[in-house]
């Protein structure tokens, strides 16, 4: 029988579960992916944790609830570091801790520390270290890992084109185009993948956007040089992932000339957001007059809140959009 | 140029000993206070961590007062420690102040003479011995403002009167400010401490003992802490906390310029729990708890401020630690609406509770 490895839907599920997935699957072993977001697993999460922790990491733990017992092992790396030179957030670097004191009744946890910050050829080594769980062969092992690392740039490049792969689809959308044309308005929703993506916690604004005909553009679908080459201009160098690909992608989107508004979707008490957030806005007031909101999402928020500032916004948007012509 | 600095603890004292020897014109921001708070949070990101506002703070604060420079240090993550430089340069940009910034980097790895650049640009025309001269006194200064603290810790538990130590230190942070150079401030240290041994104890007690362990600037910071060593101290109850300026100096910024081998006895201590660095000083926080709980302290308190996040995951491992050395635990919060009544009474109901703890295992004795 092949091992059982859980997944939990969340975190780093929405970056990098082409990868595990393709990676595990040649391992031979059989995965299991904890379901989508509900109600039960945000209220588990919220019970085991400290009430300090961010909406995300509470819900990573509601997620481990949903399939710890079901599983032979679970799979929560130390994700230190997914890139040169930048980090994540401290909360990923300790999570495996987190959940080991937080969760009882755990099965055995793959918590290898994958840590790219000074060298990019240390993600063979860990790929070799979780595979040593399941094979003893080296060879098994370096080919399973090349070609999860294909996969995962394949579903990176065509997100960058603006195809929304399946394991993250949110709403109804099939696939979105970059700034199109025939979608009336063009939004960009800026925040990290485990709050756009989960139509759970961002109470279904994808799907409330596109009802309202706005095409929406999120920093997956930006060209990665495009990104780099904006966050270079940055006097001092953002060493968090998430961050340099959100500013990059903000200031690069503002010189494309029919993008009529950005939306920033943060999580109550995240630290990195705390900061991002407010370059990302400063660099939107100095240059621009687009309307700019932010949606804060903690574990209290109200769907109706949300519907009015989408409404308001929107009405802004739109009546700039008229003033302009 | 009229340099500023922004106040981590008692750090302002060798601080301005370094500035004395360079001879650079300098302005001390004042004491962190309300009104500082209050400017910072105006400025600020609302999510911000709290040591940001204040240092937003006293920044504008010392602008007022005439300073046009900024010297402040830089860092590579993971926490928001390291974009703080930035961070304040955009938003006192933004808020129309004409400063200008000079940040030292975290070292990675360069040379001796790069990491010193940013001084030398600030001394014109001093030469690298001096500088380095200048490094030696600053850092000596460091320690022995931090054993003068430690010194304060011990008196207050013992002494005989409640408030000699606290008098004797409170004059001491009022003089210092108009002492210059770092022979006569080393000086002025030596008379405080002989001042602060001279104090008249109850012999024969046994204090309780409370390791501090938390982030850096609300443990080291006595006004965002409301006073934590010296309230305990009050209490009778002797303190101890291990992350210190001269230790974050030698260990995070020295030892890494000369290559030198870091003390990380924290870090194997912590492994069980938590088993890599991630940031500010969470592995810290859990190797120092497990290291005072060996050495018989009672018990422990955490101290960070609101949305701090390499302390809120110490804070979620500390339940385990306190549970496998059956240590208590008591986590302190702090943000601009922290009330310091409710505060007080959750620190005088843990020492009530260490000390009923004291009682039973000596009954059971
Ligand atoms: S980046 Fe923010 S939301 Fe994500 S885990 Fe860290 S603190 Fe939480
Ligand atoms: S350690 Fe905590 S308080 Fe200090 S900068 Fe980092 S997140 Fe902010």
């Amino acid at each position: 029988m092949p091992a059982k490895v859980g997944i939990p839907r969340s975190l780093s599920y929405y970056q990098l579960f082409p990868l595990w997935k393709t990676f595990f699957e040649e391992m031979g072993a059989e995965l299991v992916v904890s379901g989508p977001t509900t109600k039960k697993i945000l209220d588990d999460g919220v019970k085991c944790c400290v009430d300090e922790a961010c909406l995300p990491v509470k819900l990573f733990h509601g997620h481990v609830a949903d399939i710890k017992d079901r599983v032979d092992y679970l799979f929560i790396p130390r994700l230190t570091s997914i890139s040169k030179g930048e980090y994540i957030c401290p909360k990923f670097g300790g999570l495996p801790d987190m959940v080991r004191t937080s969760l009882h009744g755990l099965p055995e946890i793959i918590s290898t520390e994958i840590n790219l910050r000074k060298n990019k050829r240390n993600s063979l080594k860990a790929a070799m270290e979780i595979g040593h769980y399941f094979t003893d062969k080296d060879s098994q092992i370096k080919s399973a890992y090349k070609k999860a690392v294909g996969c995962y740039n394949l579903v990176k490049d065509n997100f960058e084109k603006g195809y929304i792969p399946d394991f993250i689809r949110p709403g109804k959308t099939a696939e979105t185009k970059s700034l199109e044309k025939d979608r009336n308005l063009n939004i960009a929703l800026v925040g990290h993948t485990y709050n756009i993506y989960d139509s759970f916690v961002n109470m279904n604004i994808w799907r409330k956007l596109e009802n309202k005909n706005a095409n929406i553009i999120t920093i997956e679908m930006v060209d990665e040089k495009a990104i780099n080459r904006n966050a270079r201009q940055l006097p001092k160098k953002i060493f968090w992932n998430y961050g340099r690909k959100a500013v990059g992608s903000a200031m690069h989107l503002l010189n494309e000339k029919n993008l009529d508004g950005v939306i920033y979707v943060m999580s109550f008490g995240c630290g990195i957001d705390s900061f991002v957030c407010d370059l990302v806005e400063r660099r939107i007031r100095r240059t621009t007059d687009l309307p700019f909101i932010v949606i804060t999402l903690d574990e209290h928020s109200g769907e109706a809140g949300l519907d009015t500032r989408l409404e308001a916004f929107i009405d802004m948007v739109r009546w700039r959009c008229t003033d302009k012509k | 140029m009229k340099l500023t600095f922004p106040h981590l603890g008692n750090a302002y004292i060798a601080v301005k000993a370094l500035l004395d020897e360079l001879g650079v014109d300098y302005i001390i921001p004042p004491f962190n206070n309300k009104k500082a708070l209050e400017i910072g949070i105006k400025n600020s990101p609302e999510f911000a961590c709290l040591p940001l506002k204040i240092n937003i703070g006293n920044i504008i604060q010392a602008y007022r007062e005439g300073a046009d420079t900024v010297l402040i240090t830089g860092g590579c993550g993971p926490c928001r420690f390291g974009y703080y430089c930035e961070m304040e340069r955009e938003i006192l940009q933004d808020a129309g102040y004409d400063i200008g910034f000079i940040t030292i980097d975290a070292p990675r790895g360069i040379s001796l003479k790069e990491y010193f650049s940013q001084l030398l640009k600030i001394t014109n025309g001093i030469n690298i011995y001096k500088i380095a001269k200048a490094v030696k006194n600053t850092t000596e200064i460091a320690i022995l403002v931090d054993q003068l603290e430690k010194l304060t810790f011990k008196m207050r538990s013992i002494e005989a009167c409640r408030g000699d130590t606290d008098s004797v230190y409170r004059d001491f942070q009022q003089e210092i400010r108009l002492i210059n150079g770092a022979q006569s401030i080393k000086k002025y240290i030596s008379q405080t401490s002989q001042k602060l041994t001279n104090i008249r104890c109850n012999t024969g007690i046994k204090p309780l003992k409370v390791g501090i362990v938390g982030e850096i600037y609300t443990t080291i910071d006595s006004y965002t802490s409301f006073n934590l060593d010296a309230r305990l101290g009050n209490m009778g109850v002797e303190v101890d906390r291990s992350v210190t300026v001269s230790n974050w100096v030698v260990e995070h910024m020295l030892k890494k310029v000369f290559h030198l081998p870091r003390d990380l006895k924290y870090a194997e201590a912590a492994k069980p729990y938590l088993g890599a660095m991630i940031g500010g000083h969470a592995q810290e926080t859990i190797g120092n708890s497990i290291m005072y709980s060996q050495k018989g302290y009672d018990g422990i308190v955490q101290i960070y401020p609101l949305t701090c996040m390499p302390e809120i995951v110490a804070q979620s491992i500390l339940p385990a630690v306190e549970n496998d050395y059956g240590i208590p635990v008591l986590t302190l919060i702090i943000d601009e609406m922290t009330g310091e009544a409710g505060y007080l009474t959750r620190l005088e109901a843990f020492v009530d509770l260490l000390n009923k703890r004291r009682e039973m295992a000596a009954s059971d004795r």
